[in-house]
């Protein structure tokens, strides 16, 4: 296929704090193309890039330099709200992705129309309720009788469910994820992996994950980074990585880092 | 007997201007000191336009008009300058001042003769103090019934989801500064408005009559939830009302023991104090009065 990417970054880079004594290089001329078809895992070491990567392609932080172009629309210099329809994104804080106070419908009902000009219609329809209800019934949660909840009733995990649901429920171009099981337990952490896996299966999204779990990096997605001092500096995709072995994945760190420290915790961390 | 009378009627009247502090404080997230002088600057303006012979319902209309400018200002300030919101407010409450003095020319602004709203109830002969209650209701039920319909339309979703989660809210694509600026200007104009409709109670605006302002719709607002505990959103609204009934016996039942009316603000102060105290008084003491369903946050 000749297809133009869905995402491409041209030579991105990112300083925060400049000119100042504590000045941060966090990307340097980061180029990457994601592909339609693509389901990327993005490892590092803590202060690697990883999430400004994802929060400059989201627009919560707007690069120095270079072009991004997300399918062949440049958004390099566009605030985060005027990308939100076209990026659905997960964070690591389940509570960061829904608004507390406000019902489970509520929350659903203001990711429906991501991306929208809100006008003086009525917040939500019966009609889409029910939609709702088809939606969080398979989860196999309960929620679909929850609707009218307190999303800040909900515990972690039923949380970030709904936060899934809620970044692509209106199919964005991009789905980008930040660390998003980090914070829960390890039985709920792979329910929710599970879940993304299938939603991104079913919906064909080109994805971004960001995560510190070696064998996740590897189960998941068809293609997987590995970002150090603000460059990608491994990219293997299809079969080579379906290849790989924990193992293999810290040889190739250890390699692309010659020269700094290597250790665990800075993988891992 | 009419004390009941005297508090319901001030009650309601200063409870709308409680729905104007609940849009910030509770809804925003955001404590918008504005209110001290969008609430004189609506008594300014009403009083002034009445003196010049406007017909007393396009006045109050007008203040509510005028007080939307004034939490645009602060709305710009916090949004466009970065300036903290509090900060903001204090900025635009200490401005208002000046221009509330130009407004009035004098610090004290008398109705004296002049038709004010709540002479439409003239005809019907009413006792003391109850057309006041006739136009508080009226004007509380419009309100409510308004800002009930409001908050369930996308538009209001989104101000609601920007005071609750403003990075969810971003990353949705609502522009969280236009919302903001948009909750700041509805709050200060119920309260301008409010500023209007007392003073016309009262029968004159006094260049002083902001100070507290703040406290008394946040004892309205606190009252109402420690009383009425945590409930929809139309009967919070409904809530802060009561609240400000409650709030005004209080007062009245604190003048009555024989205090001197010059503690007022004292008074008010503490009692508020120890409302917002009270889920920790209630935690140490491990009492349990009032019912109240404790909010997860």
């Amino acid at each position: 296929m000749t297809d133009q990417p869905v995402l491409s970054l041209k030579e991105i880079s990112k300083t925060f704090q400049k000119g100042t004594a504590n000045e941060n290089h966090v990307l340097k001329a980061l180029s990457l193309d994601v592909n339609k078809g693509d389901f990327i895992t993005i490892i590092g070491g803590n202060g690697s890039g990883k999430s400004t990567l994802l929060n400059s392609i989201a627009g919560n932080v707007l690069v120095d330099s270079g072009q991004i172009n997300i399918n062949d629309d440049d958004v390099t210099k566009l605030k985060e709200e005027r990308r939100a329809g076209r990026v659905g994104r997960v964070f690591q804080d389940p509570l960061m992705g829904t608004a507390p106070r406000m019902t489970v419908g509520e929350n659903l009902a203001i990711a429906l129309r991501r991306g929208q000009r809100r006008t003086l219609k009525f917040g939500s329809s019966a009609k889409e309720q029910d939609y709702f209800k088809s939606l969080l019934e398979p989860l196999g949660l309960g929620l679909e009788n929850r609707l009218t909840a307190e999303m800040g009733l909900l515990s972690g995990g039923q949380r970030q469910s709904i936060t899934l649901l809620m970044a692509t429920m209106k199919r964005p171009e991009l789905l980008l994820l930040d660390e998003h099981t980090a914070a829960l337990d390890p039985k709920t952490a792979e329910t929710i992996l599970s879940l993304t896996n299938q939603i991104v299966e079913q919906e064909q999204l080109p994805t971004l994950m960001i995560t510190h779990n070696m064998q996740d990096a590897l189960y998941y997605g068809n293609r997987m980074i590995m970002m150090n001092r603000g460059q990608v500096v491994v990219d293997v995709s299809g079969e080579e990585k379906a290849q790989l072995t924990v193992q293999d994945v810290m040889e190739l760190f250890q390699k692309a880092t010659a020269g700094n420290q290597f250790s665990n915790e800075m993988l891992l961390g | 007997m009419d004390l009941i009378v005297t508090a319901t009627s001030q009650g309601l009247l200063w409870g709308t201007m409680a729905l104007g502090i609940f849009i910030t404080y509770r809804i925003l997230n955001l404590p918008d000191m504005t209110a001290e002088g969008s609430f004189p600057l609506g008594a300014a303006i009403t009083t002034q336009l009445i003196i010049n012979g406007m017909n007393p319902f396009l006045a109050t209309f007008i203040s509510f008009l005028v007080g939307m400018l004034a939490g645009s200002i602060t709305g710009f300030l916090i949004t466009k300058g970065n300036v903290p919101g509090l900060l903001a407010g204090i900025l635009t409450m200490t401005g208002l001042y000046s221009i509330n003095l130009r407004i009035m020319n004098r610090a004290n602004l008398s109705l004296l003769g002049q038709t004010r709203v709540t002479d439409i109830f003239k005809s019907l002969n009413l006792p003391n103090q109850f057309d006041a209650i006739f136009l508080g209701l009226a004007i509380v039920v419009i309100m409510i019934m308004l800002l009930a319909l409001f908050f369930k339309t996308e538009l209001g979703q989104a101000v609601i989801a920007t005071g609750d989660n403003e990075k969810m809210a971003r990353a949705m694509g609502i522009p969280t500064n236009r919302t903001k600026i948009m909750g700041l200007m509805l709050s200060n104009g119920i309260i301008a408005m409010a500023g209007g409709l007392i003073a016309q109670d009262n029968g004159y605006a006094d260049i002083s009559m902001g100070i507290g302002t703040i406290v008394i719709g946040l004892a309205a607002v606190i009252i109402g939830e420690v009383v009425f505990g945590n409930l929809t959103f139309i009967n919070r609204l409904i809530c802060v009302i009561l609240g400000a009934i409650v709030y005004r016996l209080i007062i009245l039942l604190v003048i009555l023991i024989g205090l001197n009316p010059n503690d007022l603000k004292l008074i008010s102060a503490i009692l508020l104090a120890i409302c917002l105290a009270l889920p920790s008084i209630r935690t140490a003491l491990k009492l349990n009065f009032f019912i109240g369903k404790e909010r997860v946050e």
